[in-house]
């Protein structure tokens, strides 16, 4: 960002001597500030970044408020009145707070009010405002944010401020990410000495800052000691970085994986145990995601649990989908393999219509709830994006869920045994049309899960469910027909295969190759990683 | 009648070629439309004026053609799945390789009448900054080399996954599912602008053909024309096949290929040689479409194309080889009244119609018809 | 057995009757000078491409309906014949044959991807009919039979990378696109463009995806190393449709805010943000020519009859509808003056043809057969919908040929006297290929 220093250390100046003096100042004009508040609705944006720079340092109780609200687009005006008001979304229209006293403003409706406009660089700017005044919070979390948004500002005033808090710190995280502030701006420093114990501060660290601030010195700096420690000190930096990419190709590789095999431990049961194939699958998945966002318009103001809600919703209606499918086609066709392919087919696409009637053929809007936003930072190298995380955490408790199922209920047991030899199965007096009915529906409810994690990631609309047909059916087979272990295998490492493949060749050739590999796998092996063993598999 | 007809072919030897067409009622009647649409169809074009009600346009020439095409590449399919049971959902992916062969032909005839005027490159390469024509490129200028290509190229394909998957007896679903991932393998790797194929937009803007404009409409007829004749004389091979000693074993391999395996067939050898002919008339098929449509792009390859020419087969008559051409050209002629109609209704009426066939309907058109003969 | 005779009898029959079938399906019928005249729709409604294409189907039959209820044109009524070419290439050729040939169609609007406006192309150039494309596309093409309402990529790459790199001071770049040839073109020519000004090789990034990708950790980490140098840097995605929502997903997963490096995408609009929860994407940009936020009465006229005849509030307006808008009004408007529907004399008396745009200006359609057209970024905002932040001081008209390429630098398009000419090489002095001219 292009900013001119000199104004730069003039408006930091103000700053602090606002903050000095704010007990002081405990009375301020209202006046002068609700105009500063009206001229945020400036036309140009250099007058409405003015004019936050003025709340800013205006001192007055409200002004936090005003600026957040700014940064969260609940700023509005009366485009009658041309008043600037606070606003909040309500059932019919907006609830309307005056900025300045605080106070309730009445009600309008959508056509009454319109947001206050800024762009990126005021954004900006109202970030850093806050960050300094966020400096002296009494809540840690907001002085680590405070101190991490300062972190990328090489302005030196900052560095001071900082310098005069670091001492009354008492979080060891908080006092790391000021050491850092201070030791980035003493590499400025006119004296190599100087210079020299700023860089071995700055070790350990791996942050983008210092990694391009040491690079600097190793190229540019006047002394050639500095110059030698810097960039002995980069190539550690490279070094470490390098490992960490690794580690992060593996956490990708792994998290596509994660849901390769979630859409596929569905089938694995469908297509795997029963035999049948099912190429409704896909719109088995895609009904999953459509329950979240039907949840979702259902329990807006509780986004939060919306997800969590909608794991159950999901499991049952995309269940009872699968079970009425059985019922009414499914059953009919046991024994023709190939023709279950060609009715579920059809069903696929009548499904797919069916969803185009109902929500229209365009995407579903369907909410990230803020607890699965973001992402754990280990370092600054590394970080795990949690929404993955949570979708990896998910497709593992899918398959123990799975297994639990299979290995330690009757229900489970009697799956196997029809599968194993119907004939038998029957003649010990299990009742071979209920069990086929619930294998089915919980392989259809299990896609159905898999559509709520897939609405995470991805758009909810009526062709969801066609993008990982093919993919599941080949995690199946490449895994081993019949064994949920073989897909969890075969989904996670055609996952980090995948995601190794990709930085060399490119996000289509990597699949292509992906492919090619699996059909020749399984001319090597037809039966999979982990062929089923014993007279099913034979005649299979 | 006709339960008793396949048993009795099976038991009394014949000699193949002399009564090719011997008991094959609904395959003379599907040869006789097609020499009476070859002959008729031109005349109502060509000579009949456009304001009488017998005038055939252009348009439902060429739309006629598409449809000869997909009847082929159906006829193709039922081949290997009516007669060896390997369902093949990939292809579509013999029937886009023709194509494009076809359509590498139709580019090169284009010559310096291309946007860039370039006399040697196609507009995507000259585009893609390209110096000089990839090697794979070379020889299609000529039409003979092209119509070689439309059938090896295809061809070489089927042999060579045909040869992998027989020989380590991969069956069933498995052979189904991997011949899906080919499409789809082949779908994506020809999306690539690299490749040389002309990426997504794939290879159009054709001028002429063997010297003739491909728009004219004498050209047009021609292709409907010819076509027809490959529909044709594909149902006679086809025929040939399934009544030869070969195509006997084969049939035997998809009833019970262990068996015929232990009574010392080898069967992967029968299987890939009906598999590799069944992909070329796919490619020829696909060849004959191109320079009708228009337009090869690798969408052709889609997966769901291929699903879709297996339901044509199912629809028509699976095993019939005469059923499956005819849904193939049926099931297209309903969606193209459909979408014009019911746009939106469209998927339904197809998918409800996998179902019904698969549930109610096990033969198809062909085995409806024959039952409501037999009750007759 | 059968009587041979009786089965041949038979087989003709057959054939005649389908035959039969099939020319009343062709059906050629003369048309009377008061039958309404034909607008042909040519929108996929099903298949992958109806997301995109529904409303703008919707958006001819609501601008029918209008120009209907004000009288029709020239005292005849309009009357609107829809297809479906179900996001298939050759049924985009072969029902725009069917729109020509059968249904005798006096004009045509639609098509969306440019492969699709490529299968269509030769049909309308050798049938003679007028094809309307709404879409902003990468331009190397002029056709007397199309025109293209859309950006070319001087009305919308190039004016929002100026933006970008004067007013936001970016100086590092990633172009991300979807593997075809809108997104290929346009980023060989914001390549050289960047080049040509100052930008070295090294700060370009180039990367291609396949159409609906979904899997974006690796290519945005990628994007967040290559912006993590110390360098502003901002994204150009011509990411297109569907690929979208994981994209900014990850972006904002991975902690890559607007202020840090900002996406400006070309393929991103209020339609494609209706399906993304826009909360993360504040403060990303778009550049189009229309924004539904346009504060103008057009505008708000034009939003206002979309909801009636939609009868849903929320439903969105966007670029190509607006552009469906403008060409749809140049074609009444050159009808006028024209006095009768017939082609050619429509082909040569819309050139120069000025109508308001939804925006607050005009658009003129210009010899190339590209019309003029104001360029705005906007900001995404959490509703959804765009803020304004910069626009071009007039409109910018459609360069047909890129001068940033060095095969068509030369080359430009004029369709009227003398020229006559979509390819003209100013250099040899020769119109080069399509056969223009024979």
């Amino acid at each position: 960002m292009q900013r001119n220093p000199g104004y730069w250390r003039l408006l930091v100046g103000l700053l602090l001597a606002v903050m000095v003096c704010a007990t002081v100042h405990a009375e301020t004009d209202d006046t002068a500030f609700a105009e500063q508040v009206a001229a945020l609705n400036a036309r140009s944006f250099d007058d409405k970044a003015d004019a936050a720079r003025a709340i800013a340092s205006s001192g007055h109780p409200r002004a936090t408020t005003i600026l957040q609200a700014l940064l969260d687009s609940s700023l509005y005006f009366r485009v009658i009145e041309g008043d600037v008001v606070l606003a909040e979304a309500t059932d019919d229209g907006f609830a309307l707070t005056d900025p300045v006293t605080g106070e309730a403003a009445g009600a309008a409706t959508q056509y009454e009010v319109r947001r206050v406009v800024i762009n990126n660089a005021i954004r900006g700017e109202v970030r850093d405002l806050l960050a300094r005044s966020g400096l002296t919070s009494d809540d840690p979390s907001v002085r680590r944010e405070a101190v991490r948004q300062l972190l990328d500002n090489p302005d030196p005033a900052i560095a001071e401020q900082i310098g005069g808090l670091i001492d009354e710190e008492p979080r060891a995280d908080i006092r790391r990410d000021m050491a850092l502030v201070l030791g980035l701006s003493r590499l400025q420093s006119e004296a190599a000495a100087d210079r020299l114990l700023a860089l071995d501060s700055l070790r350990g660290s791996l942050a983008d800052r210092v990694r391009n601030e040491v690079r600097t010195l190793a190229n540019d700096d006047p002394d050639p000691a500095v110059r030698a420690e810097a960039a002995q000190m980069l190539a550690g930096i490279e070094e470490r970085r390098e490992l960490w990419g690794f580690a992060e190709q593996v956490f990708f590789g792994l998290s596509m994986g994660s849901v390769l095999m979630l859409a596929a431990f569905g089938l694995a049961i469908t297509f795997g145990v029963m035999g049948v194939i099912n190429m409704a699958h896909g719109e088995l998945i895609m009904l999953g995601a459509y329950t979240t966002y039907v949840v979702q318009q259902l329990m807006p103001n509780h986004i939060e649990y919306s997800v969590l809600v909608a794991i159950p919703a999901a499991f049952l209606v995309a269940g009872s989908f699968g079970v009425a499918i059985e019922r009414g086609i499914i059953r009919f066709l046991y024994g023709r393999p190939l023709e279950t392919l060609l009715a579920t087919f059809g069903l696929s696409l009548i499904l797919q219509q069916l969803v185009r009637t109902v929500f229209s053929p365009l995407n579903r809007r369907v909410s990230t709830p803020d607890w699965m936003a973001g992402s754990i930072e280990v370092n600054a190298a590394f970080s795990l994006t949690l929404n993955r995380l949570y979708v990896i955490a998910f497709a593992l408790l899918v398959f123990l869920g799975l297994m639990a199922i299979f290995k330690r209920t009757t229900l489970g047991l009697r799956v196997r045994a029809v599968s194993q030899n119907r004939a038998m199965a029957r003649a010990v007096g299990v009742s071979s049309a209920r069990i086929d009915a619930l294998t089915f529906g919980l392989g259809a409810g299990v896609a159905g899960l898999a559509g709520v994690a897939l609405s995470q990631l991805t758009n909810v609309g009526p062709n969801l469910g066609q993008g990982y047909i093919i993919d599941s059916f080949l995690v199946v087979v490449f895994g081993g027909v019949g064994n949920l272990w073989g897909t969890l295998v075969g989904g996670l490492s055609l996952g980090v295969l995948n995601k190794f493949l990709e930085p060399q060749t490119g996000a289509v050739l990597a699949k292509v190759l992906v492919l090619v590999f699996i059909i020749l796998f399984i001319q090597k092996r037809p039966q999979g990683l982990f062929p089923q063993r014993g007279r099913a598999a034979a005649e299979g | 009648m006709a339960a008793n007809e396949i048993t009795a072919t099976r038991l009394i030897p014949q000699a193949p070629h002399r009564r090719l067409l011997h008991g094959d009622l609904g395959g003379r009647i599907l040869l006789g439309i097609l020499a009476a649409m070859i002959v008729v169809v031109p005349v109502l074009n060509l000579m009949v004026p456009a304001d009488s009600p017998f005038h055939v346009s252009t348009y439902a020439v060429t739309l006629m053609g598409r449809y000869l095409c997909f009847a082929l590449l159906a006829l193709a399919l039922d081949l290997v799945w009516g007669y060896c049971g390997i369902l093949s959902l990939g292809h579509g992916a013999f029937f886009a390789l023709g194509g494009y062969a076809m359509g590498m032909y139709l580019m090169r005839q284009i010559g310096d009448r291309g946007v860039y005027g370039d006399p040697v490159l196609p507009d995507f390469m000259v585009f893609l900054g390209w110096e000089k024509l990839p090697w794979f490129w070379y020889g299609f200028d000529h039409f003979w080399f092209a119509a070689l290509m439309v059938l090896a190229v295809p061809g070489l394909l089927g042999f060579v996954f045909g040869w992998l998957a027989f020989r380590s007896r991969v069956t069933g679903v498995y052979l189904s599912i991997i011949s899906q991932a080919m499409t789809y393998a082949l779908m994506l790797a020809f999306f690539r602008n690299e490749m040389g194929f002309g990426g997504n937009n794939g290879l159009t803007d054709f001028k002429d053909i063997l010297g003739f404009s491909i728009s004219a409409p004498g050209t047009r007829v021609a292709l409907f024309m010819a076509s027809g004749l490959a529909l044709g004389a594909s149902y006679l091979i086809c025929r040939t096949i399934v009544r030869s000693r070969l195509g006997r074993v084969v049939t035997a391999v998809r009833d019970a290929e262990p068996r015929t395996r232990s009574l010392g067939y080898r069967t992967d050898r029968y299987k890939l040689w009906v598999w590799t002919v069944s992909a070329m008339l796919s490619g020829l098929a696909g060849a004959l479409y191109v320079p009708q449509v228009g337009i090869i792009n690798p969408s052709e390859f889609s997966p769901l194309n291929s699903i879709e020419a297996v339901v044509w087969v199912a629809v028509g008559g699976r095993g019939t080889l005469y059923g499956a051409a005819l849904g193939g050209a049926l099931v297209n002629y309903a969606q193209t009244l459909l979408t014009a109609w019911l746009a939106e209704l469209w998927l339904f009426v197809l998918g409800a119609l996998f179902v019904a066939v698969t549930l109610f309907f096990p033969r198809g058109l062909v085995g409806l018809l024959r039952r409501r003969g037999d009750g007759s | 057995m059968i009587n041979l005779n009786m089965l041949r009898r038979r087989m003709v029959t057959t054939a005649a009757a389908g035959a039969l079938a099939l020319s009343g399906l062709a059906g050629g019928n003369a048309v009377a000078q008061d039958d309404p005249i034909k607008v042909g729709v040519l929108h996929s409604l099903s298949g992958t491409m109806a997301i995109s294409e529904t409303a703008l189907k919707e958006t001819i039959e609501m601008l029918v309906e209008q120009q209907n209820e004000e009288g029709g044109l020239l005292g005849r009524e309009l009357e609107t014949v829809v297809v479906d070419p179900a996001s298939d290439w050759p049924r985009f050729a072969e029902q725009a044959r069917q729109l020509l040939e059968d249904d005798e169609v006096d004009v045509v609007f639609g098509t969306w991807t440019s492969v699709s406006r490529k299968s269509v192309l030769p049909v309308f150039e050798e049938l003679n009919g007028l094809l309307f494309y709404p879409v902003q596309y990468e331009g190397e093409e002029s056709s007397e039979n199309v025109f293209y309402l859309g950006a070319a990529p001087n009305q919308q790459a190039i004016p929002a990378v100026d933006y970008l790199m004067d007013e936001v001071g970016v100086e590092r770049w990633a172009l991300l696109g979807t593997d075809y040839v809108y997104p290929r073109t346009t980023n060989k020519i914001l390549e050289q463009y960047l080049m040509d000004h100052g930008v070295a090789a090294e700060d370009i990034m180039i990367n291609y995806t396949p159409f609906g990708h979904s899997d974006w950790q690796s290519i945005v980490s990628e994007v967040r190393e290559f912006g993590s140098q110390g360098k502003k840097t901002a994204v150009v995605s011509t990411i297109n449709g569907d690929a979208n929502v994981p994209f900014y997903t990850e972006l904002g997963n991975q902690g890559v805010s607007a202020s840090d490096i900002p996406v400006v995408a070309f393929s991103v609009g209020e339609q494609e943000l209706a399906g993304i929860d826009a909360e993360p994407l504040v403060g990303h940009l778009a550049a189009w020519n229309y924004f539904m936020s346009a504060p103008t009465r057009e505008n708000l006229e034009f939003i206002q009859a979309w909801h009636e005849f939609k009868g849903d509030t929320d439903a969105v307006t966007n670029d190509p509808m607006e552009a469906h808008y403008i060409g749809f009004n140049m074609w009444v408007e050159a009808v006028r003056r024209a006095g009768t529907t017939d082609v050619d004399a429509v082909k040569e008396a819309i050139i120069g043809v000025t109508v308001p745009n939804l925006t607050g200006g005009f658009a003129t359609m210009m010899p190339n057969h590209h019309a003029t057209k104001p360029v705005m970024i906007g900001e995404i905002q959490p509703d959804g919908q765009f803020a304004v932040v910069w626009e071009t001081a007039g409109e910018v008209a459609g360069d047909a040929w890129s001068d940033y390429l060095p095969e068509s630098a030369n080359i430009i398009a004029s369709w009227r006297e003398p020229l006559l000419c979509g390819n003209y090489n100013v250099e040899t002095g020769e119109c080069s290929g399509q056969n223009y001219g024979d």
